[in-house]
């Protein structure tokens, strides 16, 4: 037998207004309130890994190979106290600037350059798959045969560990920028420079914002390894000279603090400086969750 | 005004259009002419592949004809341009890092239409025509999808070009959002009495849009028929159909007219 749903009144109901019955909500408990801080739960992290790190150098009681958390922190402060970390850093942050500002720079020609033509477009993937993949570092020598022992050296190392991924990730931003968003732009009669500035830099700005964070690691960690090889330049050294020096003369908590400032640096750079722009950029314009 | 009416604003004539792909040469349409005047609602209507979205791109000056010719206002089309506005059916046509004012003012200023104060000011008062003087200062992607195309025609009307092409502009809407803004859109028009040429694959949506409707058949596009629409879809006293019932039959014309189900509104 067939079967049939049973046959049923219909009903139609008043509704109730929302202000009526009000809005449930419960808060949360403190654990959770502080569990779901995420700074809370690294600052967690970083307090654990500095305990076993004291621990394991109490254990092991040989500063001259790894000495305490303690007494590296010790040693920062009294470093940072007396000026000297904060001017190696000063240098170090400079000729990093510099470098990391042309190196932008460049970039972007490249990468505009990319976009008017299909030659330009190859030139750029040519450049890009050759160039990306060599160690900045390598360049080195190199660079101190053409322009000396300097800062130029540096920053044309720095210019080239920079440029690529930077050049790189724009590029694809670009390719990736939706054809309605590249035909409203034409719509308004934007073209060339205009076009390129108002439309197609902003609409691939999580990528570019992706590119520069990368191109900031490269530097940063290119710099230290070109100070670490020769970090005297004109008299004042930088983070990497400060490392160096250091572990010349088996200050081993000062080799410690040296790294530990390099890190902190890129921790604040990485945190706050990235972290505000994509707060204001891309996470604003709901481009980026 | 009765003198240039006469004369259409926009002529689309003998225009076959090609595009390619990475394998093959497509014809998208052969041969298509038609006239829209001004004030008209003129809706390009054809299943998927008759070249519709693409004659409008034509039209928009993102492709030329490799044969016949596209004149607006006698001059020919060559390239995309403020007096031709399109509104898209994407949602992403809003410049998301833009707020709603910013994103009207914006098309304003870049196209050279109007600067400052007097921009600002028609910004405001084509996004009050919309219904989002609320939303002026939110961002794209806090809103709706209604709401998203609504700025865009007020973005559209805002730099009142000659002619507003719509590219299927409700298709990615729930159906209740769709019929509402087909209202508006009529209201809008009754306000302002701008020309469109609106593109759609529905007949409900053609028949209550558009005042003139040219029926395009696929596999390239070519014209098959150009019909009058009062809007209501009342039956048709000559040939005892109903508007909608007429361009079924033309378009599925050799298919079993009954078995198909009449396309949903």
């Amino acid at each position: 037998m067939p079967s049939t749903p049973p046959a049923r009144p219909e009903h139609v109901r008043d509704q109730v207004r929302e202000h009526d019955f009000g809005v449930v909500n419960k808060p949360l408990t403190r654990w959770e309130r502080i569990y779901g801080n995420g700074l809370v739960r690294k600052a967690f992290i970083l307090a654990v890994l500095a305990g076993i790190w004291q621990g394991y150098a109490m254990y092991l009681a040989n500063p001259l190979i790894l000495p305490t958390f303690l007494e590296t922190l010790q040693s920062f402060l009294q470093r940072v106290g007396n000026g000297e970390l904060i001017r190696k850093a000063g240098v170090s942050m400079k000729v990093l600037l510099w470098g990391y500002g042309i190196g932008l720079a460049s970039a972007l020609v490249v990468t505009i350059l990319a976009m008017t033509s299909r030659l330009g477009n190859d030139l750029l993937e040519t450049l890009t798959a050759m160039l990306n993949p060599l160690p900045a570092i390598a360049l080195l020598p190199l660079a101190l045969i053409w322009l000396g022992l300097g800062n130029a050296s540096i920053v044309f190392v720095l210019v080239h560990a920079v440029m690529w991924p930077i050049a790189l990730n724009t590029h694809s931003g670009f390719q990736g920028v939706s054809p309605t968003l590249r035909m409203v732009g034409r719509n308004y009669g934007l073209g060339g420079f205009g076009y390129i500035r108002q439309i197609l830099i902003p609409a691939a700005f999580p990528h570019i914002l992706a590119g520069l964070k990368i191109g900031w690691a490269f530097a940063w960690r290119t710099l230290i390894a070109a100070e670490l090889v020769f970090g005297t330049t004109s008299g004042s050294g930088g983070l990497g000279w400060f490392i160096y020096e250091n572990k010349n003369v088996l200050d081993i908590p000062a080799v410690f603090a040296g790294l530990f400032t390099v890190i902190l640096i890129g921790l604040l750079v990485e945190n706050l400086f990235f972290r505000i722009v994509e707060e204001r950029t891309v996470r604003r314009w709901g481009m980026q969750s | 005004m009765i003198g240039e009416a006469a004369r259409p604003l926009l002529e689309v004539d003998g225009v076959t259009l090609q595009y390619k792909t990475r394998e093959h040469l497509v014809t998208a349409t052969y041969r298509v002419s038609f006239d829209v005047h001004p004030a008209d609602r003129f809706v390009l209507l054809g299943p998927s592949g008759c070249g519709k979205s693409t004659l409008l791109k034509a039209v928009g000056g993102y492709l030329a004809p490799v044969e016949g010719s596209i004149r607006l206002k006698g001059a020919a089309v060559s390239r995309p341009g403020a007096d031709r506005m399109m509104v898209f059916q994407e949602f992403d046509q809003l410049l998301p890092w833009k707020t709603v004012r910013q994103n009207v003012l914006f098309a304003l200023e870049a196209s050279g239409r109007l600067r400052g104060r007097e921009a600002e000011e028609r910004a405001m008062a084509y996004i009050e025509k919309v219904n989002l003087t609320r939303f002026a200062d939110s961002l794209p992607h806090t809103l709706s999808g209604g709401m998203k195309q609504r700025v865009a025609i007020a973005r559209g009307m805002a730099m009142e070009p000659d002619i507003l092409l719509m590219d299927e502009p409700f298709a990615a809407l729930d159906a209740l959002t769709r019929r509402k803004m087909q209202d508006e859109l009529l209201q809008l028009w009754e306000g302002t009495r701008f020309t469109v040429l609106f593109v759609t694959h529905s007949i409900p949506e053609a028949v209550r849009v558009g005042n003139r409707i040219l029926l395009l058949s696929p596999h390239p596009g070519q014209v098959k028929a150009e019909l009058n629409s009062d809007g209501t879809d009342g039956v048709d006293p000559a040939t005892g159909m109903r508007l909608s019932d007429r361009i079924h039959h033309m378009l599925f014309s050799g298919e079993a007219p009954e078995e198909e189900a009449v396309t949903h509104a």
